[in-house]
Formats: C-alpha cells, sequence, structure tokens
C-alpha cells in the first residue's frame, strides 16, 4: 500500500476534517509505511495537493503546528485558495515519507514561505485555477466566466460541476504555475478570519495525541544515562548494578552514549537511576562569576556587519562618549514537557515519531546514526510540548533510534527532566559593547558596538550529528568554530541576527541596506566557543542583540535629554518602523518628556514607561512595544502593570492565533527578562529542575496586554512569532530607568541587580 | 508486578503492575489516557495532574499502590470533545491553549479549587495555580477562561 494513494482514492481513511480527527491515533492517521520516493518533488502540484473521490482535500505541508497555530492557518490557507468550508482540509504536516522537504519550521519563517507566491499557497492557487480551467474545458466557457464556491464551480447558464467529479481521486499531473494568482486579501473569506484554532476540543478534553501519547504495537521503554558533567567521558559500567530489575532488556553502550530498555517505564526509569557508571570528568567548566570577562578574552571568529571606516577617529576626537556593556545569560527553552520520541528499527527501515522542528534533517541524522540507507528512514511529525526552538525533540529522536535498533523492537523514550535540563542546546550568552557619541544637535554622530557570541553546537541540518549531545555522545564533533579576523564587509546588508541597531544606515560598498540615518557605524561579532551546547532560542540572539541595543538607544537619548519615541524617530527612515512606533504611541496614549520620569520618588512604588523596537531579521516582521511597570524601591521588585504592542506582520492570517502568539511572546520574554538564568558549577550545569531554573508560575500577577495591528497595503505576509518577544526585555529595562534612574545592563531583572542600579544612579547623581 | 484495581473516569479497571510504579506510568501506558503527561517527574509542572477526592494529586510522584478505593479523575473523565465540562467549554471559548501540553494541571487545579469552594476569589484561584507552569506562557487567556467559569460558579453559590 502506498501511503499517498490511499489520501487519494478513500478520504475515508482519514475521515472529513473535524476536530475529532485531531483526537486519531498517529498509527492510523498516517497510513502504512511502504515504499516512498526520497525526494517528494516541491515543484509537483500532487507533492502539496489531492482532492480525494469524496471531495476531500488532503494537502501535505513541510512547516508544521508547536502550538504556535501553524496547522490551522495552513489549512485556512488552503479553503481559501481553493474556495471550500474549512473541514472539507486534512493537512498532513511534516511526514517524511508524503510532505514535502521544507527543511526545518524555525525562524518565523513558516508565513513567509507558505503563505506568499510559493510552495504551499502557490499550489493552493495553482489547483483552484487548474479546477477552473477543466471546467472551462469541459463546457467550452471562458475560464473568466466561471466561478469557484464550496468545491463547486458554476458555469453559463447556471450548469455546476464539484471537483472531485473534475478530478477526485486523480493526480493533477503538473508542476506548479508560477502565474497562479492568490486570492486578494480583499476576497477572503477563510483566510484573515479569526477562526478558532482547529485543536482546541481534542486538546481542552485531554484527547490530543501528543508525542507522548504514542503508543505502538510490542513498544518497549527506554531512558538514557547522560554523563554527570560535560565532557565526562564512561570509564566503566557496572552491568550488574540493575540485575535486580525485572523487566530489565538491555543496557546500551556506544562510546559515551549510554541507554537502557525494558518493559515498562518504571523498570527504564529504575534502571537509568541505579545504573553504576564510572566516569571520567571532562575539563573544568569556567567560573560563572565571571564568565562574561572570561569570554571576553577567549580566541573568536570575527565578522563585520557593517563598518564605515571612520568610528575609531570619530570616537577619538570626540568629548562625550557614551560607552555601556551589555550581558546576557544563557537561558533554556525549558520545554514543560520532558522531550519524549518513539522509533521503531528494523533491519531495513526505520520509523520515528517525533516531536522536532526539523523532521526532514532528523530523518538525514537518523540515516547516518542507524547506517539506513535515506529512503529507509521515515520520520513522522507528532507535536510535543512546546520547544520554542531547539530543545530535546532532536536528541530524543536520535536516542530513541539508537535504542530501538539495539533491541530490534519500537522503543519509546522518555527524557527525565534532567536529561533535558542539562542537556538542551540553550540560548547564547553575550557580551554587547556600544560607543557612541551625540553630535551638537542632539543626533547620534557615531555609534560603534562590538559583541561577544557564545556558541557550540546548533540544529544538527542533514550532515551534523554533532550539534547535539545524542551525536556528542556517540563520538561525532560539533561544526567546528575556526578563530579568526572579520573581513571587510561585502555584498548585500544582511541583519539577520539584529546584530546591528535598526539606526544604523547600514552602509555597504555605497548601498546602505539599514533602516536609519546614522552614517559613521560599525558592528563587530567575535564568535567564542560555548562550555556547554548552544542553539536557536525563540529569537535567537535577536534577543540579545535588541536588549543591549533598544536600551542603548535609551541611555544615549537620556544624553540628549530627548523623548524615547521622538528620538527613535529622529533618527529612522524605514517607514515600517516609524508604523509601528507610531502606532503604539498613539495606542498608549504616550505623552512625550525625557526619562527617567521627573521628580521621582525615594520611596514607596514607583511607576515608569518605556518603549523598545525592531526591525526582525531585517526585514521579517516589524514591531514596537511600551511597557509600564512599577517597581518597589523597598524590596527592588519589578513589576510590569500594561503592554501596549504594535505589530506589523504583512497581511495576517489569523488575528485570533496572532494575538495569542504575541501575549505569549510578551509573557515569555517577561519571564526571560525577570527571572530566568541558567546557572553552573566547575563540572555541570546545575539548572536541572524547575526550583533550580526559574520560571513565572501561573500565579504571578498578569499584566494587561493590548495589541494592535499595522498592515500596509500590498506587503507580502512575513514573520510574526518573535518579533514581540524580541522588543520585550529592553522596553521593560527601559521602563524601570524611566521610574528610577536606574539602568539594568544585564538580565535577568533580579532584585539585586536592580538594587545595584539604583545604588549606581545614586552615585551618579550625587545622592550616593 | 500484582493485579490492582483502580476506578478511573467513572470505569472499574484491574491492571497488572509494580505496585510502587507511578500512578502517571499506569494512566498512560496500561489504560492508554492522554491526559496526565509526563512533565517533570517530581511534582515540580502539573502536567500530569489528576483529582482523586476533590484534591490535585499529581500522578507522577503517586505510587499506584497508594490510590486505593478513591475515584481518579483525568482530564479525558471531564468532558468530550462532542460534550466538554463547563470549564472545559470556557477553554475553548477563550482559546486558552498554545502547545496545550500543561492543560491538565490548569484546568484540573481551577476546577478542584472552584468546586471545593465555588465562591473562590480570583486570588484563591491564582494562589492555588502556584504550582503550575505553562512554558508557552498562555495565562492571560487561561485566567480569563477560569475567571469566566468561576463566574458560573460563583452566582451557583450565591444562589444556594
Amino acid at each position: 500500500m502506498h501511503a499517498r494513494r490511499d489520501f487519494l482514492k478513500a478520504g475515508a481513511l482519514l475521515v472529513s476534517f473535524s476536530a475529532a480527527s485531531l483526537t486519531v491515533s498517529s498509527l492510523e492517521g498516517q497510513g502504512q509505511f511502504d515504499t516512498h520516493p526520497s525526494h517528494i518533488d516541491p515543484k509537483k502540484l500532487d507533492s502539496w495537493l489531492a482532492v480525494a473521490a469524496d471531495g476531500t482535500i488532503t494537502a501535505y505541508t513541510g512547516k508544521c503546528d508547536f502550538g504556535q497555530g501553524m496547522f490551522t492557518a495552513q489549512t485556512q490557507l488552503v479553503a481559501e485558495e481553493l474556495c471550500v468550508a474549512i473541514s472539507r482540509v486534512k493537512l498532513i504536516q511534516c511526514d517524511t515519507s508524503i510532505a514535502p522537504d521544507q527543511g526545518t519550521t524555525s525562524g518565523s519563517q513558516s508565513t513567509p514561505t507558505n503563505f506568499n507566491s510559493q510552495n504551499l499557497a502557490l499550489a493552493a492557487a495553482t489547483a483552484r485555477e487548474t479546477l477552473l480551467s477543466l471546467a472551462a474545458r469541459k463546457w467550452g466557457d471562458p475560464v473568466d466566466q466561471l466561478t469557484a464556491a464550496d468545491g463547486v464551480i458554476t458555469g453559463t447558464g447556471g450548469r455546476h460541476v464539484t471537483y472531485e467529479e473534475l478530478i477526485g481521486g486523480r493526480r493533477f499531473n503538473l508542476v506548479l504555475s508560477p502565474t497562479a494568482t492568490r486570492r486578494s486579501p480583499e476576497q477572503w473569506t477563510v483566510l484573515g478570519k479569526p477562526v478558532p484554532s482547529l485543536d482546541r476540543s481534542a486538546l481542552m478534553t485531554g484527547q490530543f495525541e501528543f508525542i507522548h501519547s504514542v503508543r505502538v504495537p510490542h513498544m518497549l521503554h527506554g531512558r538514557v544515562v547522560r554523563p554527570p558533567g560535560m565532557g565526562a567521558k564512561v570509564a566503566s559500567v557496572d552491568r550488574g548494578s540493575v540485575q535486580h530489575i525485572a523487566g530489565l532488556l538491555k543496557i546500551v553502550v556506544r562510546k559515551d552514549f549510554i541507554g537502557v530498555v525494558a518493559e515498562t517505564q518504571y523498570e527504564a526509569m529504575l534502571a537509568a537511576r541505579q545504573l553504576a557508571v564510572r566516569w571520567n570528568d571532562g575539563p573544568e567548566l569556567p567560573s560563572q562569576k565571571d564568565f562574561f570577562e572570561h569570554l571576553q578574552r577567549q580566541p573568536s571568529k570575527d565578522t563585520l556587519s557593517v563598518d564605515s571606516g571612520d568610528v575609531e577617529r570619530l570616537l577619538d576626537g570626540a568629548t562625550n562618549v557614551v560607552r555601556a556593556r551589555y550581558t546576557y545569560p544563557y537561558q533554556m527553552h525549558g520545554s514543560v514537557g520532558a522531550s519524549c520520541a518513539v522509533a521503531d528499527v528494523k533491519s531495513d527501515k526505520a520509523t520515528i515519531w517525533s516531536a522536532t522542528q526539523s523532521a526532514y534533517p532528523t530523518r538525514s541524522i537518523a540515516s547516518t546514526l542507524l547506517n539506513l540507507p535515506l529512503d529507509s528512514v521515515r520520520v513522522i511529525y507528532v507535536r510535543g510540548s512546546g520547544c520554542y526552538g531547539l530543545n530535546g525533540a532532536d536528541a530524543v529522536s536520535f536516542d530513541a533510534a539508537i535504542l530501538s535498533q539495539a533491541v530490534g523492537r519500537p522503543v519509546r523514550l522518555q527524557f527525565s527532566r534532567e536529561d533535558e535540563m542539562m542537556w538542551e542546546n540553550l540560548g547564547a550568552a553575550c557580551v554587547i559593547e556600544h560607543r557612541a557619541s551625540l553630535a551638537p544637535d542632539g543626533r547620534i554622530a557615531v555609534w560603534d558596538r562590538e559583541d561577544w557570541v557564545t556558541s557550540l553546537g546548533n540544529r544538527p541540518g542533514y550532515d551534523r550529528p554533532g550539534n547535539v549531545i545524542s551525536g556528542m555522545l556517540l563520538g561525532y564533533e560539533p561544526e567546528p568554530l575556526q578563530p579568526g579576523p572579520a573581513k571587510p564587509p561585502a555584498g548585500k546588508f544582511r541583519n539577520q541576527s539584529n546584530t546591528v541597531p535598526s539606526y544604523f544606515a547600514g552602509c555597504i560598498e555605497g548601498g546602505c541596506g539599514g533602516g536609519g540615518t546614522i552614517r559613521s557605524e560599525r558592528a563587530l561579532t567575535h564568535t567564542v566557543r560555548s562550555p556547554f551546547f548552544t542553539g536557536p532560542l525563540r529569537s535567537p540572539l535577536r534577543i540579545q542583540n535588541t536588549f543591549a541595543n533598544e536600551c542603548f538607544m535609551n541611555e544615549l537619548c537620556a544624553q540628549a535629554k530627548a523623548d524615547p519615541v521622538d528620538f527613535r524617530l529622529r533618527h529612522l527612515d524605514n517607514a515600517r518602523v516609524i508604523g509601528v512606533i507610531k502606532a503604539a504611541a498613539r495606542a498608549a496614549n504616550w505623552e512625550p518628556r525625557v526619562s527617567p520620569a521627573p521628580n521621582p520618588s525615594k520611596t514607596g512604588v514607583v511607576s515608569g514607561r518605556g518603549i523598545a523596537c525592531v526591525d526582525y531579521e531585517g526585514g521579517n516582521g516589524y514591531a514596537a512595544l511600551i511597557a509600564e511597570v512599577a517597581v518597589d524601591l523597598a524590596t527592588c521588585l519589578v513589576r510590569p502593570t500594561r503592554f501596549v504592542v504594535a505589530l506589523d506582520c504583512g497581511p495576517v492570517s489569523n488575528p485570533d492565533g496572532l494575538r495569542n502568539q504575541i501575549e505569549g511572546g510578551i509573557l515569555q520574554g517577561m519571564s526571560r527578562a525577570l527571572v530566568e538564568e541558567v546557572t553552573w558549577d566547575n563540572r555541570r550545569i546545575t539548572s536541572t529542575d524547575w526550583e533550580t531554573y526559574n520560571s513565572l508560575h501561573l500565579d504571578y500577577e498578569m499584566p494587561a496586554i493590548e495589541s494592535v495591528f499595522v498592515t500596509p497595503e500590498g506587503v507580502p505576509a512575513i514573520g510574526a512569532g518573535e518579533t514581540a518577544i524580541t522588543v520585550t526585555p529592553a522596553a521593560i529595562g527601559n521602563a524601570i530607568f524611566d521610574a528610577t534612574g536606574g539602568r539594568l545592563r544585564g538580565l535577568p531583572f533580579t532584585p539585586q541587580r536592580v538594587s545595584a542600579a539604583l545604588r549606581e544612579a545614586r552615585r551618579g547623581s550625587g545622592l550616593a | 508486578m500484582k493485579p490492582i484495581r483502580l476506578k478511573v473516569n467513572g470505569q472499574h479497571r484491574t491492571v497488572n503492575v509494580d505496585p510502587d510504579s507511578p500512578l502517571l506510568f499506569v494512566l498512560s501506558d496500561e489504560l492508554g489516557l492522554r491526559g496526565p503527561r509526563f512533565g517533570c517527574g517530581m511534582a515540580q509542572c502539573g502536567s500530569c495532574t489528576v483529582i482523586m477526592g476533590g484534591r490535585v494529586v499529581r500522578s507522577c510522584v503517586m505510587p499506584v499502590k497508594a490510590v486505593g478505593e478513591e475515584e481518579v479523575t483525568t482530564l479525558e473523565g471531564l468532558g468530550t470533545p462532542a460534550k466538554p465540562h463547563p470549564i472545559q467549554q470556557a477553554f475553548i471559548d477563550e482559546g486558552a491553549a498554545q502547545c496545550g501540553f500543561c492543560l491538565s494541571g490548569v484546568i484540573l487545579t481551577a476546577k478542584a479549587v472552584l468546586d471545593g469552594n465555588p465562591g473562590a476569589s480570583d486570588e484563591d484561584i491564582r494562589t492555588a495555580l502556584g504550582g503550575v507552569l505553562c512554558r508557552c506562557f498562555t495565562h492571560t487567556r487561561m485566567l480569563r477562561a477560569i475567571r469566566k467559569y468561576a463566574d458560573t460558579t460563583r452566582e451557583h453559590a450565591r444562589k444556594a
């Protein structure tokens, strides 16, 4: 049986879409494993869409839903372009045997990739136009006389034909038409509407199938035994130490990878806890106390994003240079569910049920680790706990595959909380230093910024198993980091990591790609080997850089005695950044004045407001956020009270889903700003559970959030999931300064750091 | 391994398991329930929450032998997609989820508080949610859904 053909023959196999179909087991829902093409050709329409004999439309996508709403939005997209009700569309996400390879679902790229004029959107538009032409040919009518609605094409004289009558159960055998026209936002009836997320009923009633619920016949349970610290190597394993555990079937040792497989989860858990292993320690870790200084002394790979060549000369000659050094700690994805995967590895083929963001790369890595041909490995995406980037989902999938191969039976592997937190690819720690000076007219004359970014490993991609812990334990190296000096900037200006402040003109070889007016500009990045694995965590490096850039912008603004909104506008010429700043200021009733607030109280609770904005990745989303905070001067506790955000992501696919992402992003950003920081000792990460890594729980008194959408006419759809979080720490930091005069230059904003900033402010104003 | 009788979501079930096994593993592996999920295994996050005797219990740390006669209610025991419980309906109406992994802790904790005290204040409910973690930070919508449901229980409490 061929899985794709099953869908064509019988929409009944999948049932017509309803909330209930999300409760169907992925075993039944996804069809049988069999031969499949290594590459499902994304140029072909049949790779994306099928109309079944009963009129069900099955769409295949390589971008999946982790809770960010992509399942609902992509279903809306297909329904919109094909002029059918949402209930007619069944979306299959990220199954490497039947959906096109769209790489990794990450980086706010799903909307730009699938919602404009390529890929899924183009496929759906091509299908609609094809169906219209088929009907036109059948009747001899001009195609512009025909209309499509609710899966029926109506021609002249009222005659009509259904999609299934035209193509049901058969292939299109066409390539995507580059000229197929998308329905315009003015015509939309499904897309652009606040369609309730399709997974709601299943989620709220506990019927939704998470990866943690996947059960396969004859399945066993696995656990891993990780090293006690970074770089530790296996010296010996005492297999006798767990002999008393009745259901223990196998202890798997491969280089420094250790796992156990047992009949039940409980036995696997006991075996992993009790297995006696002697380890040889790795090198001692750098001390956390002076880690940032250590970081700045390391050999580095240097990159210049922009360099006008005159900053040293101008800063040397300036009398009023403003300097500041910002630090950003390691932070965690900290998924609420410890990662889990199920693998069924046979001698000649493998199926892996995985919550990875990278189903297709995971297939490639698994094929390497299992020594099986690529075409024999199938990865089926099943949603896990929210990941926010590279959490443990990739590692647990590889480990499950290794364990299943060792026992020749399906294995479900559940990480412990410690496995998850000690070994995930952390959000990078950074140091960012700024120097700038103002011209006599109060504008910024020159701005130089230099940052040190930690890096070790990353997403494994298609060929780098060592980028995550599983691969490293199996003897693969992470991507090498070659220290070396920066080359002069060349080519087009890029700002993928928001290294460059929005106010830089971004001029390279005469072409200026930045959104700002500052022409004496330099941005130099030093990438340094990290003692821990690092990887993309929601708004990777963008949140770190934006925190430092947007807070320093306010330091310059204070120096110029200007209003932070007005001062930003004076240094910008990107209309879309200007647009969100003005919209946020309007919505928040921003009154122009200098920060800090005049005559702040020296006791009790003081309040303030702060703004921050971003041109996300240089063109992939725009946000401006105004935060209002209360600071208790006695306890130095910071409590945000209100957020007003303006967001421009082009045409909005689902306003309710977008609001959900914005609210979640801002509050996650607030948690990261206020309490989140990874800790370690000389051997290991010591943030291994929810008592040693802080996150704001559900009892935290949440601020009000108001969001405004700015949608310029005729622009494409761009990223939306990471823009709001990116500006949150900076907006809060600027609000604390406004309330107290204290400048926070390091996250998280703990009472200790707030207290130190207040002392420094008093010293600065001669009040100490 | 030992046969153990349990009453789960209104049904009597007999499972053959190690009596020391956490209840969570029995619910998910023996009974195929999807509502309670493994989050931390240390009673720190709430993902595995069930209700027993009107109180919330972290099933990841409760040995199955300690359950006894008490009925266990999981998230799927409240209502179905076709007929959700009013608190589940409030969550559906508010779209109060992102990934949704944490929902057993959020919904069952709020329900248990309001079952015990239908007039519970927002403050009471928030305090009870202190041990529940949502890393997608859907806090605003979740608290709105709970408030919506609480308004109906408070109304009943007032009339009673």
